[in-house]
C-alpha cells in the first residue's frame, strides 16, 4: 500500500469557519506552508449548506454559502493550500496524518496540527428514540443538504424535534421544510418554553414533551409524543427532523489519543487551544458543539499566536494545567484547562452552557474548598445560549491543586421545572 | 442473468421454486444452482435478506450449546465449517475473535464444566476454562465481579448481509431467476404447483418453503398445519467504532432456561453490539425497538462492560426469531406434495445456511426430483465491507487505477463513490437506500446521514435512472 510522504509547516484538518480562519491568519502571518484538508468536495463546513441569513457579524448578516465562500477566498488569498475531497483518516505519528483522496494516499507530517473537524447533530438512534426505522427521519444537517444542495423532496407533513436550546436551528429547520413545501405538524421540545417565534413562525408547539416512538414501515407514518403529564399523542406525519443535540466530530482527535473533556466531549484544551498532544491544537465546534460560526472563526483566528509560538520553538509544550469542572445544571466549560501562569482565553473569558433556565445567576469558582471568584451575570441564563465567565481569577488558582470547580447559584431554579405543557398556535 | 422487481413473470414450468430469499432461501437456491435445473427464487420484499436475515447478532456459531442430537446441532456444526471456508473463498468478512462465556456468580461458575461437557457432546472439543485473572487479562474492561469464563475459540463474527448476497449472486449468475416484490399469496396443487403471486402466476414441479416467519402460513396454503411461528423479538444496540477497543471477544452470558441471554460482541464493521432481548410477540411486523427493551439492554451492558454505556450509539435495530415451540428446526419433506418446508430456523440460521441447503436438496432428491450431475460454480469475490482487510479507501493500487475509490462519500463508514457505483451495477443491485447500506455500509455510521445522506441518495437515484 504505497503512500506518498510529505511535510508541511501547519496542517489544518477541516475547512469549516474555524479551519479556514486559522489557515487564513496563519498563512498571512508567515507560518510557512499551511495546508487545509477538507473531506467534502467544497470548502466551508456546515455554512456551505445553511442558506439562511444567519452568518457573519450581527449587524451585517449574510447567508451561509456566502460566508463560507468569503472565508475560503481569504484563506486562499493569504497563501494557504485548501485541498478538498481529501480525508484525514488516522494518525501515523504524533503530528503525522494519513490521508485518502482521489489522487491517492499520503502521509503528511506537520510541525503543528490544527484540528477543526466541527460538530454534528445526534441522529435519532444516538438519542435512543424507540420505534421502527422508516425513511423520513432526518437531522437539520441532512435536511439542509437535501433541500438546498440536491433539491430532493422531503415529504409533506413534518414534525420538528428541538433539543433544549436548539431554537435557532429548529427555526431554520421549519423554514427549510416550508420552502420544500411541507406542512409543519408541530414543533416538539422537552423545554418548558417553546422557541421564540416571529409572526412568520406560526405552528403548534408542544413543550415539555418527549418523542417516545416512531411508527411506520418503509416510510414514517407518525411520531408518538408524551407530555410531562404522561399523556400520549400520535402526530400524523411522514417526516421528522431531529435538531440540535450536538456532539463534536471528535473521532480523529480521540483516535490520536487526545483526551476529551467529559462535559463538551471535545478535546480538552488549555486557554491557548492546545490539546494534551504536543503540537496539536483544536478549534471551532469540535471543542464544544453548536456555537455560532463567528465564534468558531474567532477561535481559528485566536490559535494563530499560539501556533506561531510553537513553530518558533520559543514556547515549550506545557504539561497538564488544572482541569475545570462544572456542576449541574451547568453542562460544560470551554476551554477546560488553565495554567495559573498562562495567558487568558480568547476575549479573556470562558464559555459555559446550562441545561436549565437560570434567572440572576451567580457563577462561583472554587478549588479545593477555596473560593477563587464569584461573578453575577447580567442576564438570565438560557439553555442553548452561551454564558461567559470572565478569566480574572486564573492567576489565583493553585497549579498543584485539584480541579477548579464552577457552580452556579440562581434566584429561582425551581421556576424552570414543572408546569403544564403549553400548546401555542 | 435474471433479476426482476416488477412486471409479469415468465410463463414456464420450473423444476423448483424457492419461496423466501433470506439467508436460508438464497443458500438453497445456490445449492440447487449446482444442478441443471430451472430454478426461481421469489421474495415479497424489494431485496434479498430483508427479513430476519438482515437483523441478527452475526455470529458464526460452533453449536457448542445446541441441544445434542438435534438436527440443528448437526447442521450448525456442518454449516459452520462450510460457511467459514466459503467466506474465505468469497471475501465475506469474518473475524476469528472467539467467545468467552462469562460467569458472574458462583452458581454460574459451577455450571461452566457442564457446558464444556455439553459442547463435547455436540462434537466441539476446543473449549477451555479461564480463571478470573486470565479473564481480566484478556478482557480488561469487564465490569467487576467476573469470576471466570469458558472460552469457545471458534465462535467467530461474520457479515450476514454479504453472506446472503454472495449466495444469491452465485445462483443468479448460473441462471436462477430472482423475482423480488413478489409475494406468494396462494398455491394450487395438481400435476404441478401453481403459485399465485402479487405479480402473477408461477408454475413449478417442486416447491421449497423458506418463508421464515411466514413459513407456517405458506404451509397452511398446502394443507399442512405442523407448527405455528411465534415471533421472538431481539433488540440490539450498535455502539460507535470508538468503543471497539473495549472488547476483544464475543462476551456471552451463561445461558438460562429463558434463552441465550444478552451478549456484547464486536462486529466485522468495527462496532460493538449489545443484545439481543428475547420477547415473545404475536405481530410478525413488530421489528421496532421499545424504551423498555433499550433500558434493559443498557442495564445489562453496563454490568458487562461499564465503559460501553458512555459511548455514542450508532444504531438500534430488532430482528424476529421464528420460534415454533420446539427446540429444533422444522425441516420436513412432503414427497406426495413435492414440497419441502424449511421452518423454525430460529437463532442459528445464518451459521447453518449452507448445511441446511445441502440437506434440503437431498430431501428434494429423495422426493423424486432428478438432480443430475453437480457442477462447480464460478467463485464470487464480494466487495470487502469488513475492517479486518484493507477497504478500498486504504488501497493505493485501486485508487491509482480508478480515482473513484479515493473519493469518500460516506465519511463515518469511509465508503467511496467507486463502491457505491459498483453496488448499483452489481448482479443483484439494491432496491432501496437500506439495500445500498447493506452492500456498502453507506449511511450506516455514527451520523446516520447528517453529512452524507442526501449525497448518497442522489447517487442511488442517479443509478436508478
Ligand atoms: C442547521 C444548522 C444551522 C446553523 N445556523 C447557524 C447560523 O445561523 N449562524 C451561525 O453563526 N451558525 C450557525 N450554525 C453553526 C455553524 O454552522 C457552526 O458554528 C460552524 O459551522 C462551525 O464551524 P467549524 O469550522 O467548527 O465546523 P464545521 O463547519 O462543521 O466544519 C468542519 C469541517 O471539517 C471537515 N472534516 C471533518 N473531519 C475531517 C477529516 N477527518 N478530514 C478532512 N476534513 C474533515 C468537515 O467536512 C467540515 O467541512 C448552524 C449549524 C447547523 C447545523
Ligand atoms: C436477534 C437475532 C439474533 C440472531 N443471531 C444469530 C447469529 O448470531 N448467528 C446465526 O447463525 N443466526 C442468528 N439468528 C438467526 C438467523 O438470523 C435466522 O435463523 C435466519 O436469518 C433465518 O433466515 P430465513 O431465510 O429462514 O428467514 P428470513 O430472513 O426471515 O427470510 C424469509 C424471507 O421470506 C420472505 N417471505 C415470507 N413470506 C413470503 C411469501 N408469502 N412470499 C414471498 N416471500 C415471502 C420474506 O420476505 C423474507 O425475506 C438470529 C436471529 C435473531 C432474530
Amino acid at each position: 500500500m504505497s503512500r506518498t510522504d510529505r511535510a508541511v509547516d501547519v496542517l489544518v484538518v477541516g475547512a469549516g469557519p474555524a479551519g479556514l480562519a486559522a489557515a487564513a491568519h496563519l498563512a498571512a502571518a508567515g507560518a510557512g506552508r499551511v495546508e487545509v484538508l477538507e473531506r467534502e468536495q467544497e470548502p466551508g463546513g456546515v455554512p456551505r449548506h445553511s442558506h439562511h441569513r444567519g452568518f457573519g457579524p450581527r449587524h451585517r448578516p449574510t447567508t451561509g454559502p456566502r460566508y463560507a465562500r468569503r472565508l475560503a477566498a481569504m484563506a486562499l488569498a493569504a497563501g494557504a493550500a485548501v485541498r478538498t475531497g481529501v480525508t484525514a483518516t488516522g494518525w501515523a505519528g504524533p503530528r503525522t496524518l494519513d490521508t485518502t483522496g482521489p489522487h491517492g494516499l499520503e502521509r503528511l507530517t506537520a510541525t503543528a496540527v490544527v484540528l477543526a473537524t466541527g460538530a454534528r447533530e445526534r441522529p435519532r438512534s444516538a438519542r435512543l428514540v424507540p420505534g421502527t426505522r422508516p425513511a423520513g427521519v432526518l437531522t437539520t444537517g441532512e435536511l439542509q443538504q437535501a433541500v438546498h444542495v440536491h433539491g430532493q423532496p422531503v415529504g409533506s407533513r413534518a414534525v420538528v424535534v428541538a433539543a433544549a436550546g436548539a431554537d435557532a436551528v429548529a427555526r431554520a429547520a421549519v423554514d427549510m421544510l416550508r420552502t420544500a413545501g411541507a406542512h409543519i405538524v408541530a414543533l416538539v421540545t422537552e423545554a418548558i418554553r417553546g422557541p421564540l417565534r416571529s409572526p412568520s413562525h406560526r405552528f403548534p408547539v408542544l413543550t415539555g414533551s418527549t418523542v417516545v416512538e416512531l411508527t411506520g414501515h418503509g416510510r414514517l407514518t407518525g411520531v408518538r409524543v408524551r407530555g410531562d403529564d404522561g399523556r400520549g399523542t400520535l402526530l400524523d406525519c411522514d417526516t421528522v427532523v431531529f435538531t440540535g443535540d450536538w456532539i463534536p466530530e471528535h473521532e480523529l482527535a480521540r483516535s490520536g489519543g487526545i483526551a476529551l473533556d467529559p462535559g463538551t466531549r471535545g478535546p480538552a484544551v488549555d486557554t491557548t487551544l492546545r490539546t494534551a498532544l504536543p503540537g496539536v491544537f483544536a478549534v471551532g465546534n469540535l471543542l464544544h458543539g453548536g456555537e455560532p460560526a463567528v465564534r468558531a472563526a474567532a477561535e481559528g483566528r485566536g490559535v494563530t499566536g499560539p501556533v506561531l509560538a510553537h513553530l518558533a520553538g520559543t514556547d515549550p509544550w506545557p504539561g497538564g494545567g488544572v482541569p475545570l469542572r462544572v456542576a449541574p445544571p451547568l453542562l460544560w466549560v470551554a476551554p477546560s484547562r488553565v495554567r495559573p501562569d498562562g495567558p487568558p482565553p480568547l476575549q479573556e473569558r470562558f464559555t459555559l452552557r446550562t441545561a436549565e433556565r437560570l434567572p440572576a445567576p451567580v457563577l462561583v469558582v472554587h478549588q479545593d474548598g477555596r473560593i477563587l471568584d464569584r461573578q453575577r451575570l447580567p442576564h438570565t441564563a438560557l439553555p442553548g445560549r452561551p454564558l461567559h465567565l470572565r478569566a480574572r481569577w486564573t492567576a489565583a488558582a493553585d497549579p498543584d491543586g485539584g480541579p477548579v470547580h464552577i457552580s452556579v447559584m440562581s434566584d429561582s431554579r425551581q421556576s424552570a421545572v414543572g408546569g403544564p405543557p403549553i400548546l401555542a398556535v | 442473468m435474471t433479476v426482476t422487481t416488477s412486471g409479469g413473470l415468465p410463463d414456464r414450468l420450473h423444476d423448483v421454486i424457492v419461496v423466501g430469499a433470506g439467508v436460508v432461501g438464497t443458500a438453497v437456491a445456490r445449492e440447487l444452482a449446482r444442478h441443471s435445473l430451472r430454478v426461481a427464487l421469489v421474495d415479497a420484499g424489494d431485496d434479498v435478506g430483508n427479513g430476519t436475515s438482515k437483523a441478527n447478532t452475526a455470529i458464526l456459531h460452533t453449536g457448542f450449546d445446541a441441544v445434542p442430537g438435534t438436527l440443528e446441532s448437526r447442521l450448525v456444526r456442518e454449516g459452520r465449517h462450510r460457511l467459514a471456508a466459503y467466506a474465505e473463498q468469497s471475501g465475506i468478512p469474518v473475524e476469528p475473535v472467539g467467545a468467552l462465556l462469562v460467569a458472574w456468580d458462583r452458581e454460574q461458575l459451577a455450571t461452566l464444566p457442564a457446558l464444556a461437557a455439553k459442547a463435547a457432546r455436540n462434537g466441539y472439543h476446543a473449549t477451555r476454562l479461564l480463571d478470573a485473572a486470565e479473564l481480566a487479562r484478556r478482557e480488561p474492561h469487564l465490569g467487576p465481579g467476573a469470576l471466570g469464563a469458558l472460552e469457545v475459540p471458534d465462535e467467530w463474527i461474520i457479515c450476514p448481509w454479504t453472506t446472503t448476497l454472495a449466495y444469491v449472486t452465485q445462483a443468479v449468475r448460473v441462471g436462477v431467476d430472482l423475482h423480488l416484490n413478489c409475494r406468494v399469496q396462494s398455491v394450487t396443487a395438481g400435476t404441478h404447483h401453481e403459485l399465485s403471486t402479487s405479480r402473477g402466476l408461477l408454475r413449478t414441479r417442486y416447491l421449497v418453503n423458506a418463508a421464515g416467519l411466514h413459513a407456517d402460513e405458506l404451509d397452511r396454503r398446502l394443507g399442512r398445519q405442523d407448527f405455528t411461528v411465534t415471533p421472538r423479538r431481539g433488540q440490539l444496540i450498535v455502539y460507535d467504532k470508538l468503543a471497539r477497543p473495549l472488547v476483544g471477544h464475543i462476551l456471552l452470558p451463561v445461558p438460562t432456561a429463558l434463552g441465550k441471554g444478552v451478549l456484547v460482541a464486536p462486529t466485522v464493521y468495527g462496532n460493538v453490539i449489545l443484545g439481543p432481548t428475547a420477547e415473545d410477540l404475536d405481530d410478525k411486523r413488530a421489528t421496532g425497538s421499545s424504551a423498555e427493551g433499550l433500558e434493559t439492554l443498557r442495564a445489562k451492558g453496563g454490568r458487562i462492560l461499564p465503559a460501553l454505556i458512555d459511548e455514542e450509539v450508532t444504531a438500534v435495530y430488532a430482528g424476529l426469531r421464528a420460534a415454533t415451540g420446539q427446540d429444533d428446526y422444522r425441516i420436513r419433506a412432503h414427497p406426495r406434495l413435492r414440497y419441502v418446508t424449511v421452518g423454525g430456523i430460529r437463532s442459528t440460521g445464518l451459521t447453518a445456511s449452507m448445511a441446511i441447503a445441502d440437506y434440503v436438496t437431498g430431501l428434494l432428491g429423495d422426493a423424486g426430483l432428478h438432480l443430475g450431475p453437480t457442477r462447480d460454480l464460478d467463485p464470487v469475490h464480494m466487495p470487502n465491507i469488513g475492517e479486518a482487510r484493507p477497504r478500498p479507501y486504504q488501497r493505493a493500487d485501486l485508487i491509482a487505477a480508478d480515482p473513484a475509490y479515493g473519493t469518500i462519500v460516506c465519511h463515518c463508514e469511509r465508503v467511496t463513490r467507486g463502491e457505491i457505483r459498483d453496488a448499483l451495477t452489481s448482479t443483484v443491485p439494491p432496491g432501496s437506500l437500506d439495500g445500498l447500506r447493506r452492500r456498502t455500509r453507506a449511511r450506516g455510521g455514527r451520523c446516520q446521514g447528517f453529512y452524507c445522506g442526501p449525497a448518497v441518495r442522489a447517487l442511488f437515484e442517479d443509478g436508478h435512472r
